[in-house]
């Protein structure tokens, strides 16, 4: 299988322009679990608001959220694709640039000294492109994430040590969520990452903050503390927006690494209610989108 | 909890008729404010030449397209898709806003904290919160952008809308000195040490 970079340019741009117009299904899912389980009159109020929103976004075509965030890019490669790993980079830079000025899009990105906006949605390491390998023949998978600024805002890391244990990296999740509050648009997905180096350790937190809603963490103690601080945050009362509730996050995914032996690190990355992403899957029998 | 529908600009009056809990409509004329916009304004002293005085500033970047100006699109822009930011970035520039400016009323997501609940309760102001990330249902409360200024900082410019039945929004802080926020970060805090010690990590 050959990879066009033609097309590949193509369904960047799509995938950007369908990420965030079309929330999840998962997502959606998660707002009626939350909804059933909400008791705060307000916060039921917001939650309905923000369903409404979701069947408007779909009925005008429009986006779900203004913030057009920071394009994220995760491509997976299997076995016996034939490509030129530079000009994919290129072809998924010009889909984002295409994106924004075809729709058009808020350019949200800005030089971060001068504070200067190409109106590109474009600029110096952004977007940003993963690039990773898997083992399925003949397939290649792109995922688009815009990545809202007020969730990616409440990004958090503590190089803890190992004395501090595994209750410090549960206080450090609990005394985080309070931190953001209503900042990040809750109901959310707490993303933590668990071991690594710091910059792993961050890049876990952002994977476990982007995964659908109902996967379960690999690492069998990761599941673990999974459900509980999911029920945990859920206790503390902070509610759609901040204005209380039960509904704080729709879950908290952890996703681990191994560390070092002197090292006890954890990462909150945390992604908002509209919790956007968009992918499409290529084999030699065509393009099939999905989330 | 009353329900108060506003037609902008208002008077100090009026805005202390606001209390926390209340549910506001705003008519007419909406302006949208952020990051850079107010950067410009009072760290670099630069002057707009819309006059703000008893308008409500809505934390927003929108969306827009370029269209030829014409009687519905005055500025040469349509509206796309317009929400609102997240307003604790901007904590600090509330009180200038409304001693320079004359601004009554700050629209965001997620709160303002003492500084804005101080100048609120001074000057006479309200903060009302939409709901963040709904900007899809937010638009369609917006009639047109009518006048833009500052427009060298695209898309954080000074926009003036025209908006209908511009809510319900929720007045999250009052010129009284409530703050829902507050009372929600205290409830917050209160239940804290339950849950670290059901998870077993007091400390």
């Amino acid at each position: 299988m050959q990879l066009d970079m033609t097309e590949i340019e193509t369904i960047a741009r799509d995938l950007y322009i369908r990420a965030l117009k079309l929330l999840p299904d998962d997502i959606k899912s998660g707002f009626s679990r939350l909804r059933q389980g909400e008791t705060d009159r307000t916060g039921r109020a917001i939650l309905d608001t923000m369903v409404e929103n979701v069947a408007v976004a779909e009925r005008t075509k429009n986006l779900l959220c203004q913030d057009t965030g920071i394009p994220i890019y995760n491509v997976w490669i299997g076995h016996d694709v034939t490509f030129d790993g530079v000009a994919l980079k290129e072809a998924i830079r010009r889909g984002c640039e295409r994106a924004t000025r075809e729709h058009p899009l808020r350019s949200s990105v800005v030089h971060p000294i001068t504070r200067r906006n190409e109106q590109t949605s474009c600029g110096a390491g952004v977007p940003i492109i993963h690039v990773d390998f898997t083992e399925t023949p003949e397939t290649v998978e792109i995922e688009m994430i815009p990545k809202g600024s007020g969730s990616e805002n409440g990004s958090f890391l503590r190089m803890l040590v190992p004395a501090d244990g595994v209750a410090a990296v549960k206080r450090f999740v609990i005394d985080r969520v309070i931190e953001a509050g209503g900042k990040v648009c809750p109901p959310t997905i707490v993303g933590v990452g668990i071991g690594g180096t710091s910059d792993l350790c961050m890049h876990l937190a952002k994977i476990a903050a982007t995964r659908p809603l109902g996967s379960v963490s690999a690492d069998p103690e990761g599941a673990a503390l999974e459900a509980e601080l999911s029920a945990a945050v859920n206790e503390l009362g902070i509610g759609p927006q901040g204005l209380g509730g039960r509904s704080t996050a729709f879950a908290v995914h952890i996703e681990i690494a191994a560390t070092h032996i002197t090292m006890n690190p954890v990462a909150v990355n945390i992604q908002c209610h509209s919790a956007r992403r968009a992918r499409a899957v290529l084999t030699p029998g065509g393009i099939r989108f999905g989330f | 909890m009353a329900h108060h529908v506003l037609e902008m600009p208002i008077d100090e009056a009026a805005v202390r008729g606001l209390a926390a809990g209340d549910t506001v409509t705003l008519e007419r004329i909406l302006y949208g404010i952020r990051d850079a916009t107010l950067i410009a304004m009072f760290d670099r002293d630069r002057r707009t030449r819309f006059d703000l005085a008893g308008h409500a500033m809505l934390h927003t970047a929108p969306n827009v397209r370029k269209v030829p100006a014409s009687p519905e699109h005055p500025t040469g822009y349509a509206p796309v898709c317009i929400g609102t930011t997240t307003s604790m970035r901007m904590e600090r520039f509330t009180r200038p806003l409304m001693e320079r400016e004359g601004v009554r009323i700050i629209i965001g997501k997620g709160g303002l904290g003492e500084a804005t609940l101080a100048a609120l309760r001074d000057l006479g102001g309200a903060y009302l919160a939409v709901i963040g990330g709904a900007a899809a249902l937010e638009t369609t409360w917006i009639e047109a952008i009518e006048d833009v200024d500052l427009d060298d900082l695209h898309p954080e410019s000074l926009w003036r809308f025209r908006i209908k039945d511009f809510g319900p929004l929720l007045v999250g802080m009052d010129s009284s000195g409530n703050s829902l926020y507050e009372r929600v970060g205290e409830a917050v805090a209160a239940r804290r040490a339950a849950v670290l010690a059901k998870i077993g990590a007091s400390g």
